[in-house]
Order: C-alpha cells, then structure tokens, then sequence
C-alpha cells in the first residue's frame, strides 16, 4: 500500500478509536463529576449560611448567587460565590452574607493555590472563621500581627500578608457588585 | 538509550532494572515537572505515581501491539494519541471519584501526556519489543517512579508539615520547615536523593572491586 495513504489511514483509525472511547468514558464518569461539583456546593452554602434548609440560584445583570432560604421559605442569607487573584493562583470562595448584606455569616474557600503551610492556611478555619459576624460596611479591612479591634477587620495569616489581603479584597469587590445589582 | 536495552538483562531484569539501575527520576533525570510540582506530600507522589503507572503500562500494551502496523512517519502522533486517550480517562476518573485529590494535583494529571518518561518508554522500548515484555518494562518503570516520587513527598512532608500521609510523625512542638513544600525544597531534597544514589552505587562499585 502506498506509505501516505497508510499513515493517513492509521492516524485516521487510531482517532476515531480513541474518540469512541473517550466518549464512552465521559457518558459514565459525566454525571459522577456534575454530582460530586454539586455536593461541593451544597456543603459550601450550608456551611457559609448556617441557618439555611434550602437554596435557589439567582442570576441578576450577569451576577449569579444563591438565595438561602429556612423552612418557611424566608430569605435567610445569601451565598455569593466570588474569585478573583490571589499570591499564585485564583482563589475561589463562598461568602455567606445576611440579607441586607451587612454583615458575613461565613467564608468557605473551594480552590487556592497558595503557598503551602503559609498562604494556603487561608482554607484553615483558624482563618476563614474569622469572617463570621465581620461587618461589610464601608469595607472589610485587615490587621497584621494584632488582635483586630474594629468590627470590618479580620487578622492576616502571619507571613502571607499577600494571601489574606487578596481574600478580603476579593470579597470587598464581590459585595460592591452584588450591592449594585440587589 | 537503545544502547542500555541492547544488554541482555532477562525477563526479571527488565522489571527490576526501573526501580535502581534505570530509575526513571535518579538516573535518567525524566518527568522532573511532575516530580518537582507535585511531591509536597507523599499522598500527593503516590496518586501521580499510579496515575503514571496506569497510563504507561496501558499506552505500553497498545503501542507494542500495534508498533508493526504504525508507519514509522507518524509514530509519534500515532503513540501521542493513545497516551492522550489514557491520561484523559485517568483525569475524568479523578474528578469522578477522588475529587480532592484531582485538584491537589490539579493541571499535573492531563500533563502526563506530555510526560517524557511515558514517551521515552514508547519510543525506546514498547515500539521495539514484545507484548510482554513491554509491559514488564512499563511496570517497573513506573513503579520506579512512584517509589522515588513517594520517598520525595514523604521527605518533603515529614520536614515541611511534621506528617506523612497526614499522620503526624513529628509532634506539635516540632517547628515546620515550609521550605521543603516550597519549590526549593523539591529541589534540595531531589539533589540528596540524586547524591545518596550516586553514593550508594560508588560504594557497590568499590566493594566489587
């Protein structure tokens, strides 16, 4: 047979081959993944506003968060997912915040990338606890190496100064948008 | 590299020679991305470990399968293609059952494709010799791999965190060395494995003699 029609015939079977399978793979493991992404947030937006039964998404002017709501049906809280820049990488978090949006009822960080051991110690509760009963008004603010005295102020990871500062700044954007679109 | 498999070393020396003689990090210095990014804890080395031995062993049964039917123009793109398939069902498998650990390694995974070790064995081995061979080959080089990638991430986390795969091992009063998770510390700890190696070895030689 003549070499160029065999190595397009070749690379053309292994290709079609190896689609076959991937596609097959991607039919079973789809639904597992959609599952485990959804769970994640579930855990997320129950742990940020604690008081919250259930949840419905809302996307308002291309802003999506989530409704928290208790048995009733009332408005409990509001779960805004928000990213943006941390030292190394995105940041992704989950900001609870009371329906006047006024005050955080919690902070869960889903994905960093931050130096391990020092930035990476945002996700430690240690960290992230802080921000529970935090006021937004004017902003959220941060300290280093002392106890905050201000009721809009969290402390800084000691030595990743950097890393806390993206996190309040993240959640500082995130409100100012939300507040425009409410 | 052809020249290292010419030397007639037996079925068990080609699955034996991957974790010493041939190790695919200490002496043939391959796959350092993965092996420098990704070894901040043993955990860490161990499911990059296995991630590579499924794709190799696979990717090596198949291309030894097929090497005679491969047109040597295009081998490349045709073994670049079977090892993409395999990376990408072992990233999918991840993020479907192991999710925490899919995002601790997290761009790593669909990298292995790229990963010289895998290509290295394709081209240098499992596209020149038999099924079974090949295999054995796949096996013990991969497994080589993973050995020394949870020897690196052990290091690193016992120094680094006082744990090793997350049980504490040092105590609370131990001060962490965060170097060692840093990208650094890869490479320190990477040199005195390199140095302990070549000791070992200079050591053996001089036994002999």
């Amino acid at each position: 047979m003549n070499v160029r029609l065999k190595m397009i015939l070749i690379l053309t079977l292994f290709a079609c081959i190896s689609g076959g399978v991937l596609s097959v793979v991607y039919i079973v493991s789809n639904p597992l993944i959609e599952a485990n992404m959804l769970a994640e947030q579930d855990r997320s937006i129950f742990l940020v506003v604690p008081e919250a039964k259930s949840y419905e998404e809302v996307t308002k002017s291309g802003f999506t968060y989530y409704e928290c709501k208790d048995q009733g049906g009332g408005t409990v809280g509001i779960a805004m997912p928000a990213k943006g820049n941390g030292y190394q990488g995105t940041i992704r978090l989950m900001v609870g915040l009371s329906p006047d949006l006024e005050t955080i009822t919690g902070l869960a960080v889903l994905e960093q990338v931050e130096t391990p051991g020092l930035g990476g110690r945002i996700s430690e509760e240690g960290f992230s606890g802080q921000f529970k009963g935090i006021h937004t008004d004017p902003a959220v603010g941060w300290v280093k190496n002392q106890a905050p005295e201000k009721d809009t102020d969290i402390q800084a990871v000691t030595g990743a100064t950097i890393s806390s500062r993206s996190v309040v700044a993240i959640i500082n954007k995130n409100i100012g948008e939300l507040k425009k679109v409410l | 590299m052809s020249d290292l498999n010419d030397t007639r070393r037996g079925v068990f020396g080609e699955f034996t020679k991957g974790f010493w003689k041939e190790n695919p990090i200490l002496v043939m210095i391959l796959g350092m991305c993965p092996t420098l990014a990704v070894t901040t804890s043993a955990i860490n080395g161990l499911t990059m470990g296995f991630a590579v031995v499924f794709v190799l062993t696979c990717s090596s049964l198949i291309i030894s399968i097929v090497r005679n039917i491969i047109p040597k123009q295009v081998r490349i793109p045709a073994f670049i293609v079977i090892i993409a398939t395999f990376v990408t069902m072992v990233d999918l498998f991840l993020k479907a059952f192991l999710l925490d650990l899919s995002k601790a390694l997290g761009p790593f995974i669909p990298l292995i494709v790229v990963n010289c070790i895998i290509l290295g064995r394709a081209e240098a081995f499992a596209s020149k010799n038999s099924v079974g061979l090949s295999v054995l080959d796949a096996v013990g080089v991969s497994l080589g791999f993973t050995v020394t990638l949870i020897i690196l991430g052990g290091i690193r986390e016992i120094l680094g965190m006082g744990t090793f795969f997350g049980m504490p091992v040092l105590g609370a009063r131990f001060e962490r060395w965060v170097i060692m998770l840093l990208p650094p510390g890869a490479f320190i700890t990477l040199g005195f494995l390199l140095g302990a190696k070549n000791l070992i070895d200079r050591r053996m030689e001089e036994k002999r003699k």
